[in-house]
């Protein structure tokens, strides 16, 4: 189709025959002689101050190694996450380790030891919080700002007749701690013929990655060996040498295999420095196994929100403005930034004339927040369909037609940051769902069927897709192998391994003839984006072409060295390098590794650019001699923001008397630029899909709010999508529009592969009920059960991690 | 714990529930009579044993340890081969698979029968071995992820199904999602895909990736994707 040779078809990625025999190993499969396993002592309280900690009752146990407090760690400033704490800001933060010969042992000393903790006060729902004299998540205060004009805390309240007007679905007139804006937007609603005002709610729920983030750590002759749960490889190392406190070389990074991260081990955490702190102590191999209880309360979660949003339609169904305002709950480490995000995402999916986005970013004692799949474009892609359906009613308009006259093209700005997309082809992916869905045909079918009635709706998502600036590494050595060096982390979407075939298509070779390094610091890997923000794709692309291309250049350089002529009459195929006006004169890629190491300097890799990364430079230090070398970071232009889009179409039959739903058909659409991994990219599809549909009807925090406990601490109480939850075939396709500035115009996918199904789902929830919007995410079956019978909803307006 | 396909997950209907229960050596049931939910709790309450479901250890704590009555030195047949091993009464066989034999495939997932990374075959029924006791399977016939391969290296149709499938994502929970596969074929060669759907969802998949691996089932049945 586009004349590739690697690109847009599928292989065989190297790490899956692990996965299927068991060989595969995660940072819980590793031992190593005299290692010890430590547990932990957690928080009990939602906020509180560790008053003694008595551990007399374990000191003469057998089989007792030692015990790791805050103390013992270097102090940590708030609002930043401490590895462990004297003052708890959550249930189940950690106070102390205990290592011991083994973990029962560990466990029995945990439930021996004597904590007195005095307890502080505590919020658990971020508007309780910002009412007059609520309780405030830390003695700091109650919201954090990050901007770059500075961040810290803040103290900010309302009055309660402010929050009871939020609450009301009011407009909010108390204070704002951020916001951004363009356009006229007073002009815009004066123009509007249609306006739709609502509030929403958007609960957290846990990431509940199926690996739980262990670890495992030793020390030898001053470096620091740690098997961890990491999203990312290179990325890590900054995080985790800082955390350690030693320099980036002294720590290597085993982390072959990641039982998925979805937002949660993008960087270093500090559960995975625990270990390697408790190893310096006690001078043994530490493994600190996460359970499954304990992944919930450090494993991070989404931030959710409570919000209120204006949306002003013209009489085409163009968007004139939009205003909206976004209580986040940041949690108590005030991790995540989804407010502004969200505001990000409606500017790009629907291309306002105008807008607003003002935001409070409110402190809770509830588990630290993350990035999470999407974070914030997912939460408000969830909202946006009911108000863009409500006003498509209102306007007498088609509900796909008022998507398509907002749609993101490639003249659409993102703002506040006033920055052009690199391309975008959201009217395509309509077009294409609307065709594979049958829309027209499937919205005017009969609805009623006794009990159950039909519902059809359209999702958009949108999340950036794309950075640049890091760097490529591939070597040829002299028996003919293409080594290609990714310092991609692995944690399901195998673009460690789809990016670098870009390098294996520059370099026009056998894909039999590539090695893929990656998984392991010490595997000579160069400087890598984050695995996360949907970017690799885009970013490894170039990344891995312009290391490629440096190899190129060395190899017609070195053939025009030793065959005569120019490097420019040099061409390679099959793996050999000719001579374009003589093709006889040629040499092989092995014969050219070999004149590399004979030439030294560049080709083999003993000099190098200077602007690429010192992890890369240490790479390119290691391997320096053994072949042809190829390293380069990656500058070729970029202008404007990367975009990722999806769009989803979902059909479902609702049952009015029990409140479920089957999802009788899904069609997502990727519009991610040219398709690199065809197997790869339907996984994501779907896969976004099964997250989507979770967040829909089933994923929420649940807190006790008299004591701050949580009560999802478990899969089936989190509500967790399973093979039922599910349609048993979900179809995707793509776009396949090259992005133009992609060596190969590939983009990333994997966050609005989400953000789509779920705005597609809620649209088709409210479809079924003739309209209804709930303006909540999970829509549970309760509270469809309620409106159905005409019954109040269980909880009060804009109430949140609670029923 | 025996997994009864379907029955936790509440979208599933009684009538679903009969259809898609699939034959054991035992008949026609869902339960296996040699190792019930009851007969699990009945065991772990004999050995004093709280259910461990909060702290997530394997085991309980020494004190409440039944004392004297169970041989700790046993036999088990796993994957075909006898081995010797030393197992505290209240130990978990997924405990014993990683901790004790170096069988890493296993995955423990929750460690309190939720997800079905754990999943192995106990007399070629499917079962989480996070939730079931070593003790009470010393005359069974084990087989791990790792059992499955042929003398030469060869996969399981199921294992290759799953690689031209491109089924696992993050591969977590794929030796569990291969052992509840090969438990289906085992008990029902040609599953329906929706046959499939149901006796396979006892097994958590947080990347999503159920098509994918309900292709790779129906690949491995010789039957299609979409059948």
């Amino acid at each position: 189709m586009n004349g590739y040779r690697h690109i847009g078809k599928d292989f065989v990625p190297p790490d899956i025959v692990g996965k299927v025999t068991g060989k595969a190993r995660y940072a819980e499969d590793f031992r190593t002689d005299g290692m010890v396993f430590a547990r932990l002592y957690t928080s009990p309280m939602a906020h509180g101050r560790v008053v003694s900690i008595d551990t007399s009752a374990v000191n003469e146990m057998d089989g007792i190694v030692g015990i790791l407090t805050a103390d013992d760690l270097p102090p940590v400033e708030a609002p930043n996450a401490p590895i462990l704490t004297n003052t708890p800001v959550y249930v189940g933060e950690p106070i102390l380790a205990v290592a011991a010969i083994d973990e029962k042992i560990a466990e029995d000393a945990i439930s021996r030891i004597r904590v007195h903790i005095e307890p502080l006060p505590f919020t658990v729902d971020p508007l309780d919080s910002l009412v007059e004299g609520g309780p405030d998540a830390r003695e700091e205060g109650n919201v954090y700002v990050r901007s770059r004009e500075g961040s810290g805390f803040r103290t900010v309240k309302w009055t309660q007749e402010q929050v009871d007007e939020f609450r009301a679905g009011k407009e909010p007139t108390g204070e704002a701690a951020n916001e951004w804006s363009f356009g006229d937007l007073e002009k815009g609603f004066a123009d509007a013929k249609v306006i739709v005002e609502e509030p929403f709610v958007t609960t957290g729920y846990a990431h509940m990655s199926m690996e739980p983030r262990t670890a495992m750590a030793y020390w030898q002759n001053g470096t620091c060996y740690v098997y961890g749960s990491a999203q990312s490889q290179s990325f890590i190392i900054p995080g985790l040498a800082s955390l350690l406190e030693i320099d980036q070389k002294d720590v290597v990074l085993i982390s072959e295999h990641t039982g998925g991260g979805f937002g949660s081990k993008i960087g270093a955490y500090p559960m995975m420095a625990l270990p390697a702190w408790f190893s310096k102590k006690i001078n043994r191999p530490v493994q600190l196994r996460i359970t499954r209880e304990q992944e919930y309360y450090v494993g991070s979660a989404r931030v959710g929100f409570q919000g209120w949003i204006k949306v002003g339609f013209a009489a085409n169904g163009r968007v004139t403005a939009v205003d909206m305002f976004i209580v986040e709950d940041l949690g108590p480490n005030a991790t995540g930034g989804d407010g502004s995000s969200a505001g990000g995402a409606v500017s790009i999916v629907y291309d306002p004339e105008s807008m607003r986005y003002r935001g409070v970013p409110v402190l809770t004692n509830t588990t630290p927040r993350g990035a999470q799949r999407g974070p914030g474009q997912n939460q408000i892609a969830a909202i946006m369909p009911g108000i863009m359906d409500k006003a498509a009613r209102q306007l007498n308009l088609d509900r796909l037609q008022i998507r398509l006259v907002n749609a993101a093209h490639s003249g659409t700005f993102l703002d506040e940051e006033d920055a052009p997309v690199t391309s975008a082809y959201m009217k395509e992916a309509l077009e294409m769902g609307a065709e594979m869905f049958g829309w027209e045909r499937k919205r005017d079918q009969p609805r009623r069927k006794g009990n159950k009635v039909i519902g059809v709706g359209i999702g958009q998502g949108y999340h950036s897709a794309g950075a640049d600036g890091y760097d490529g590494l591939v070597r040829i050595t002299p028996d003919g192998q293409i080594h290609l060096h990714s310092g991609v982390g692995n944690l399901g979407t195998y673009s460690y391994a789809s990016t670098t075939r870009s390098a294996a298509e520059v370099l026009k070779c056998d894909w039999n003839n590539c090695v893929i390094h990656h998984g392991n610091t010490e595997a000579n890997l160069p400087w890598s984006s984050y695995q996360a923000g949907s970017n690799t794709t885009f970013t490894h692309s170039r990344a891995n072409y312009v290391a490629a291309m440096d190899a190129i250049n060395k190899l017609k350089e070195i053939a025009a060295a030793t065959l005569g002529g120019a490097a420019a009459d040099y061409d390679v195929a099959d793996e050999r390098v000719f001579r374009v006006d003589n093709p006889s004169r040629s040499m092989t890629y092995a014969a050219a590794a070999q004149r590399a190491v004979e030439l030294g300097g560049a080709y083999s890799g003993e000099t190098y650019p200077e602007d690429i990364h010192p992890i890369t430079q240490r790479a390119v230090q290691a391997i320096a001699g053994t072949g042809l070398i190829g390293v380069a970071k990656d500058t070729l232009p970029q202008n404007g923001v990367v975009p990722g889009l999806a769009v989803a179409f979902a059909e479902i039959e609702l049952d009015l008397e029990t409140g479920k739903y089957e999802i009788l058909d899904y069609v997502g659409i990727a519009e991610c630029g040219t398709v690199v991994h065809p197997q790869g990219l339907a996984a994501q599809m779907k896969g976004g899909a099964v997250w989507g549909m979770g967040m829909a009807r089933l994923e929420r925090h649940v807190y006790d709010p008299q004591n701050g406990l949580p009560a999802h601490v478990g899969y089936n109480q989190c509500g967790i999508p399973s093979y039922l939850d599910t349609p048993s075939v979900v179809r995707t396709a793509a776009v396949n529009l090259p992005d133009p500035q992609s060596p190969f115009g590939a983009r990333g996918i994997g966050e609005p592969a989400m953000g789509c199904s779920v705005a597609a789902l809620t649209a088709a929830i409210s479809d079924a009920l003739d309209g209804h919007i709930f303006n909540r995410t999970p829509i549970s079956i309760d509270m469809i059960l309620n409106h159905v019978n005409g019954r109040p909803q269980s909880f009060k307006p804009l109430q949140t991690n609670n029923f | 714990m025996e997994k009864a396909p379907g029955l936790n997950n509440n979208t599933c209907t009684t009538a679903g529930f009969q259809k898609f229960t699939y034959q054991s050596k035992a008949g026609n049931t869902a339960v296996n009579p040699r190792l019930s939910r009851r007969r699990f709790l009945k065991t772990v309450i004999a050995s004093s044993v709280a259910a461990t479901t909060t702290s997530g250890l394997q085991w309980a704590r020494a004190d409440d340890r039944a004392r004297g009555a169970v041989e700790r030195l046993i036999s088990l047949n796993i994957n075909g081969r006898p081995r010797r091993v030393d197992v505290l009464p209240q130990e978990t066989l997924a405990y014993t698979l990683r901790y004790k034999l170096g069988l890493t495939g296993t995955k423990i997932g929750c460690n309190r029968g939720e997800c079905g990374a754990c999943t192995v075959l106990i007399d070629d029924v499917t079962h989480y071995s996070c939730s079931t006791l070593t003790h009470s399977v010393r005359s069974s016939q084990v087989l791990t992820v790792e059992g499955l391969q042929g003398p030469d290296g060869q996969l399981h149709p199921v294992q290759q199904a799953f690689i031209d499938e491109l089924a696992p994502q993050c591969g977590f929970c794929t030796p569990g999602q291969v052992m509840a596969a090969v438990g289906l074929l085992k008990a029902n060669p040609r599953p329906s895909r929706e046959e499939a759907r149901h006796a396979m969802s006892g097994n958590l998949c947080r990347c999503g990736a159920y098509d994918h691996y309900l292709n790779g089932v129906m690949r491995a049945a010789g039957t299609g994707t979409r059948s």
